[in-house]
């Protein structure tokens, strides 16, 4: 393969198989999906015609695919950091104006 | 959902007792696949494998169970490299389940149950529908920046998917739109007639992410990638970031989000409608 460019085959599948390894550890190599991609980008790699359009079409699918696995690792990872922390509970928020919830010995009357 | 959200209350010692009424094994099995924002599954499996089972479908098991649908149908997908990508979703959830990561599967799930009974015209009309708002089509006035931006990256987007489909839409900036002539939506409407309805719900979803359905033919077509697509889609935004800077806890977000959804839409239809061969020739040396 010559220079890799921006999109080029080995790039993406590189970039398919790291997003693998991240998302399933060291032993993302007997994992389904591992075995799929290599094999799907051997299956592509040789073919006679100039503009062959399964070679294109499975190129696009691979983009996508890529493009799927690093979105939703980048989203998932902004929510956690901006919108994972969840609700206050009323102690915490009694807390942040300095009070204290009032304490009922023996449970209040609905309460388990 | 409903009785989800009484399983949920019963669940954390609420006071309504309605989970009286229904039966104890049918609310947990309806709770077993459902999940409001609130109610996070831990992850309960182990292994995440596929098999092939009765007409060649494929069907995805966590650990010995079968994966089941919400509405409890079995979870059946036509090829194997959907059946791998779901899996892959399943497999990368780590303490807890959050599907709203779970973008393959959502579809595969809104594919199988349809829980909204739509049938094929109703999916192709309201995507025809969609056109008369086509984002593409609604151009601005002013600032005259974002004007020419939007003729720029639009424009020739507008001219592809006209000698593509042999069809006439042009573009308006006045409120009501552009003028969509009958045989453009009859040629649309004889193109989307040969999808499937699996694929038919992965480009309705394409749609409603990207809101236009002149971008998502141009992704499907394979004219645009995903990226391409998502950042023509959000043309006004990104030139709103270009002018006054980027938040990134709102517009990275939005942005990986759509991507994320496009991309696993347009991997759906794709893999809804392939049927792949290889041919081995000889090396000749």
């Amino acid at each position: 393969m010559a220079m890799a460019s921006l999109s080029s085959p080995l790039r993406v599948c590189r970039g398919i198989l790291k997003e693998l390894r991240t998302i399933q550890g060291p032993s993302y190599k007997q994992s389904l999906a591992y075995n799929y991609v290599i094999d799907q980008f051997r299956k592509n790699k040789v073919t006679g015609e100039r503009y062959c359009r399964a070679q294109q079409e499975a190129h696009h699918a691979s983009l996508t695919y890529l493009c799927l696995l690093t979105s939703t690792r980048n989203h998932l990872a902004l929510h956690n950091l901006y919108h994972g922390k969840g609700e206050r509970s009323p102690e915490e928020v009694a807390g942040l104006v300095g009070l204290r919830l009032p304490t009922q010995p023996g449970g209040k009357g609905w309460e388990k | 959902m409903f009785k989800s959200v009484i399983r949920l209350q019963s669940r954390l010692g609420g006071v309504i007792t309605f989970c009286k009424v229904f039966p104890r094994h049918e609310l947990f099995r309806n709770a077993m696949k459902y999940s409001t924002a609130s109610a996070e599954r831990k992850r309960f499996y182990q292994d995440v494998s596929i098999s092939q089972g009765e007409g060649g479908l494929y069907e995805v098991n966590l650990d010995r169970r079968k994966l089941k649908t919400p509405s409890g149908k079995l979870f059946t997908v036509p090829n194997e490299a959907l059946a791998i990508a779901v899996a892959t979703e399943w497999d990368a959830q780590k303490d807890s389940i959050r599907f709203y990561t779970m973008h393959l599967t959502t579809l595969c799930n809104t594919a199988l149950d349809n829980p909204t009974q739509r049938s094929k015209e109703q999916m192709i009309s309201a995507a025809l529908k969609f056109l008369e708002t086509d984002t593409i089509c609604y151009r601005v006035d002013e600032p005259p920046g974002l004007v020419e931006l939007q003729r720029n990256e639009w424009d020739p987007v507008l001219h592809w998917i006209e000698s593509r489909y042999n069809v006439t839409i042009g573009s308006s900036s006045s409120i009501l739109g552009p003028e969509i002539p009958e045989g453009t939506k009859e040629t649309f409407r004889q193109h989307l007639g040969s999808f499937s309805l699996w694929s038919l719900t992965g480009l309705e979803f394409v749609i409603t992410q990207l809101k236009s359905l002149i971008l998502s033919l141009g992704m499907l077509d394979r004219h645009l990638s995903v990226e391409r697509a998502v950042l023509l889609s959000r043309l006004e935004e990104e030139y709103q970031i270009r002018r006054w800077g980027n938040v990134e806890w709102a517009h990275d977000y939005d942005m990986y989000e759509l991507r994320a959804r496009t991309a696993a839409g347009a991997l759906f239809v794709h893999l809804s409608s392939e049927s792949s061969t290889i041919k081995h020739k000889l090396m000749q040396d």
